[in-house]
């Protein structure tokens, strides 16, 4: 087959522009799958404000515990050894250390108060993890991709609130209530709060805060100047656990 | 060719001995026998074409995982411009409502174990379990 210069330069013009346009349709796909930028994770930064004035009126109360635990599928293993914990309670002396004194009133010291991940703006978990199986989201939820997790417990180490438990064993047999819309997790795999992003996906609040009676929880977005959180912290005086660490908790407790 | 019968006969049994597991299959009649995955009858469309699904849905349902738990993307925008949501138990088993009879015949056929089921739930299953 011979082939002439005018049909040559043809061929050649035709190949070149289906690799331009090849390759313009792949930039294409690759710009789309990209994480999402600005739009509403980039200007939103969840916290919650607990009041717990309001949560020790109620003596006893497990209404936010009981939501998370059905809402998770959160497995009771009886031995507090093998305890998985998302939420729970706490005397003041032990979720706040170096913050109490003899004087301490009665009313606190040995009260429990409500604890849960604090979704740190500056999380050590996150950084220890290996795998990147806990990252922070843009919205400041440090979220936890259990396909991911390798069962290290680095995250355990490095969490200095106890925010993280770990499935010793396999938690199915030991859940009460199987939601079929959220997964269990295996053995091996730790597991902690995670703000309840599937309930903020789908436009409602953390499972725990809509659960409380007292409205003792208030959940909401810091980035914004007129949310209730905001209000709330600009008008009381809150703290926060362990602060001297700078992991930045982002839960804060109304005094 | 003094040993003509010999070695003919030996060829024939050579033949008969290599292919042994041929005839063995087609007398089992194992061999032409697929897994045979059952698919919905309400429903036609699914999230890709047929071919895709067939060969890459695996790929997809990795791809829908990522997007939902690390980069908060929840819907799909399907091939013939539908949207879904990406969900494994909302979505996928909505319409195949069946996981043993679609999801694991094949699985069991190919020899695979997805462990996907160790945390999501059938919600089938969950039913039969509840009594």
């Amino acid at each position: 087959m011979s082939i002439d210069r005018r049909k040559f330069l043809g061929v050649a013009a035709g190949a070149s522009a289906l690799v331009l346009a090849g390759k313009a349709s792949v930039d294409a796909l690759a710009s789309g799958s990209g994480p999402k930028q600005g739009g509403t994770l980039a200007n939103t930064r969840w916290a919650m404000v607990i009041d717990p004035a309001k949560c020790l009126k109620d003596k006893g109360c497990t209404a936010c515990i009981a939501a998370c635990d059905k809402v998770h599928n959160i497995p009771d293993f009886k031995n507090p050894k093998h305890a998985v914990k998302w939420i729970w309670k706490e005397p003041f002396k032990d979720a706040f250390p170096g913050q109490e004194d003899e004087y301490t009133t009665e009313q606190y010291k040995d009260k429990p108060f409500i604890l849960m991940c604090n979704h740190c703006n500056n999380p050590p978990c996150v950084r220890v993890c290996p795998t990147q199986a806990t990252f922070r989201r843009e919205d400041g939820i440090v979220m936890m991709d259990w396909h991911r997790c390798i069962g290290c417990r680095y995250c355990m180490a490095a969490c200095p609130y106890g925010s993280r438990s770990f499935n010793w064993l396999d938690p199915r047999p030991h859940i009460a209530h199987l939601d079929t819309d959220f997964p269990t997790r295996t053995k091996g795999v730790v597991e902690k709060c995670t703000f309840c992003e599937e309930r903020l996906a789908r436009g409602e609040g953390p499972a725990c805060v809509e659960a409380c009676e007292a409205k003792a929880m208030v959940f909401g977005n810091l980035d914004d100047p007129d949310s209730e959180v905001r209000h709330l912290l600009k008008a009381r005086f809150s703290i926060r656990r362990n602060p001297e660490l700078g992991t930045q908790p982002e839960i804060y407790y109304l005094v | 060719m003094r040993d003509k019968g010999l070695i003919f006969t030996g060829l024939v049994l050579f033949l008969v001995l290599i292919t042994f597991p041929v005839w063995y299959d087609l007398a089992a009649g194992t061999t032409s026998k697929g897994p045979d995955p059952k698919l919905p009858t309400a429903e036609k469309d699914c999230v890709a074409p047929l071919e895709y699904m067939r060969t890459s849905h695996m790929d997809l349902l990795l791809s829908w995982r990522d997007q939902v738990v690390r980069q908060d993307r929840l819907t799909y925008k399907a091939f013939d411009g539908k949207t879904y949501d990406m969900r494994l138990t909302g979505t996928c088993l909505k319409c195949h409502t069946n996981k043993e009879e679609f999801c694991d015949r094949c699985h069991t056929y190919v020899g695979v174990a997805p462990y996907c089921w160790e945390c999501h739930i059938d919600p089938a299953l969950a039913q039969r379990s509840r009594g």
